[in-house]
């Protein structure tokens, strides 16, 4: 196992534009997150964003899982191309040539997935206790170590999303192309008829379909966090709604997801296993 | 002898078309192979069926005594087929290491790999800076690493100048020489007659001839022959019973053998009857002469079908 990722780890590492996004991600990552804690005294302009309890312990888990998941565009990419490459390149055939199996060549692929969503996990922990320390109005160790889940559904909402990404670049063999697959389903197969079924027939219709697709079940799961802020909820209640919502993470939702992560890296060996290089 | 690898009754067809037929051949230990046939005639289908890269449709093979997997089996192989594939991006060395985590081997054979094929003064540069005779041989070191017990090459010489075709040429000579099993895939006769003691012939996916290079024929090859007087040469050679067919061309005869005979034997006869001669050459007909002699007698199966 150690030698499966050691040998993605060279060629990865080895690669400079693979190399910049990872080390981006990261930067990104904790760039946004200290900037957003800044207090911003600009004249009358004054605000600081602790204040309104982004910060507090146990909500910061929820809050920061959310928002850092939209940075995993970054790595898609890189992983979309670290197996387009091994095609455009040929070194996939010569890999199996060399000795690798074509099991062998699954797996150090998708152990470096585990290997980003896990790492990424746990760099949002650290990232989000340190904010929390600094920030948070309650410091009690049960409150700080309570609704760990959202990190569980982060790491699960990531594999199944670079699964997708891995499955996409195994069947297109181009990074360009499987990038563009990947958005025209997100696009065509699950925005566009979910809100054309929202709007024509329900919502919890629209709801009930999507949670089984791969980007709808993804999505679900880490609900929104914005409706749960105090000062939302007060601003929807002034207007006379109210919000009936449960932000829990649900294990079914977690294991719709793993679902397709199996399916998606089982269809990618099966292709592979069928293919003539 | 050692059995390195057997391919049975192997079929691989891409949709409609039969790239490889039924192929039956086995390679021994310590012999260089060839495998001959012109374009398309399936030689790089059998090599990527072997080395697990396509897919057979029907019959198999197995490597060494048909204990070991097929991935484990190629890590004793070295192998390069049609084109150079390593990482742009990356320097010969590294590249170098990849394939020995890859093949589970130690890294510390990297130079002397760099150096037998000329390129440790070059081992920092990127793969995608070489020249493609470079490129060819970094394959060919890379192929090496482990060891190999065979070394599988696939048209090594395609593509390259005749300087960077005489390096590949030496190189191999040289693991031959230290008793490396080697198969050659060409469409390049001299090139497997240079290099090859075995040769299996292939056309349209099937198996013309496989055994020994000179075997190939049952010749006992043939006299080139001058002398002053032609006419009473000719005369001597057609009621000769050791002689077949002759052939007289610009003054230069063409006499085939049936059976044995040494030139020394021939010319002393000729001697004795008061011929002599002004040219005398014993030869076997070149791989070419037979491979065309080969092809051209088999009726075009394919074809009929």
């Amino acid at each position: 196992m150690i030698r499966l990722l050691h040998i993605e780890f060279i060629k990865l590492w080895n690669n400079k534009s693979s190399r910049f996004l990872i080390l981006a991600y990261f930067g990104l990552m904790t760039f946004i997150a200290f900037v957003s804690s800044l207090k911003i005294d600009y004249g009358p302009l004054k605000f600081n964003v602790a204040d309104i309890g982004l910060f507090n312990f146990p909500y910061i888990w929820h809050f920061n899982t959310f928002m850092a998941a939209f940075l995993k565009l970054f790595l898609a990419i890189v992983i979309v191309s670290m197996i387009a490459n091994e095609y455009s390149n040929k070194t996939i055939k010569q890999n199996l040539i060399d000795g690798l199996s074509k099991k062998e060549f699954i797996l150090s692929k998708f152990l470096t997935i585990v290997a980003f969503s896990l790492i990424s996990t746990v760099f949002i922990f650290l990232i989000s206790m340190i904010l929390g320390l600094m920030h948070s109005s309650y410091d009690e160790v049960s409150i700080i170590f309570s609704d760990l889940e959202y990190l569980l559904a982060y790491f699960v909402k990531l594999l199944g999303f670079f699964s997708f990404c891995f499955f996409a670049g195994m069947l297109i063999k181009r990074s360009a192309f499987a990038l563009g697959f990947l958005f025209i389903w997100f696009i065509g197969a699950e925005f566009i008829p979910y809100v054309y079924i929202a709007a024509n027939k329900t919502k919890e219709l629209a709801d009930s379909i999507y949670q089984f697709f791969p980007f709808g079940s993804m999505w679900n799961t880490i609900e929104e966090p914005i409706t749960r802020l105090s000062v939302i909820k007060n601003a929807v209640q002034t207007v006379g709604e109210e919000v009936t919502k449960s932000y829990e993470v649900h294990w079914y939702e977690l294991v719709i997801v793993l679902a397709w992560t199996a399916i998606f890296i089982y269809s990618s060996y099966a292709l592979l296993k069928k293919r003539d290089l | 002898m050692e059995t390195i690898l057997s391919v049975n009754n192997l079929t691989k067809k891409f949709g409609y078309l039969t790239a490889v037929k039924d192929l039956t051949f086995s390679i021994e230990k310590g012999n260089v192979y060839g495998i001959l046939g012109p374009n398309g005639s399936g030689k790089s289908t059998t090599l990527g069926v072997v080395l697990n890269v396509v897919n057979a449709t029907h019959g198999g093979f197995t490597w060494f005594d048909g204990t070991t997997s097929t991935h484990d089996a190629l890590k004793k192989v070295g192998a390069i087929i049609e084109r150079p594939n390593f990482y742009p991006y990356m320097s010969a060395e590294q590249n170098l290491k990849l394939v020995c985590k890859i093949k589970e081997v130690g890294p510390e054979k990297i130079r002397e790999k760099l150096e037998l094929v000329g390129l440790w003064e070059r081992k920092d540069s990127k793969f995608r800076t070489y020249s493609l005779g470079m490129k060819q041989r970094l394959a060919i070191a890379s192929a090496l690493l482990n060891d190999p017990e065979i070394l599988i090459l696939d048209e090594p010489t395609n593509g390259l100048d005749p300087q960077g075709i005489h390096q590949i040429r030496q190189i191999i000579k040289k693991i031959a020489s230290q008793g490396t099993t080697i198969l050659l895939a060409s469409h390049l006769l001299d090139e497997v007659e240079k290099v090859c003691s075995h040769v299996v012939i292939l056309r349209k996916g099937e198996k013309l001839y496989s055994g020994r290079v000179d075997g190939m024929l049952a010749s006992y090859g043939f006299f080139e022959l001058k002398a002053d007087n032609n006419e009473a040469l000719l005369n001597f050679l057609e009621k000769h019973s050791g002689f077949g067919q002759i052939k007289q061309e610009n003054g230069l005869i063409t006499a085939f053998l049936k059976e044995e005979m040494d030139a020394k034997a021939l010319n002393s006869q000729l001697f004795e009857k008061g011929l002599v001669l002004s040219h005398l050459v014993k030869r076997r007909e070149s791989l070419e002469e037979q491979f065309l002699s080969l092809t051209k007698n088999q009726p075009n199966q394919t074809a009929k079908a």
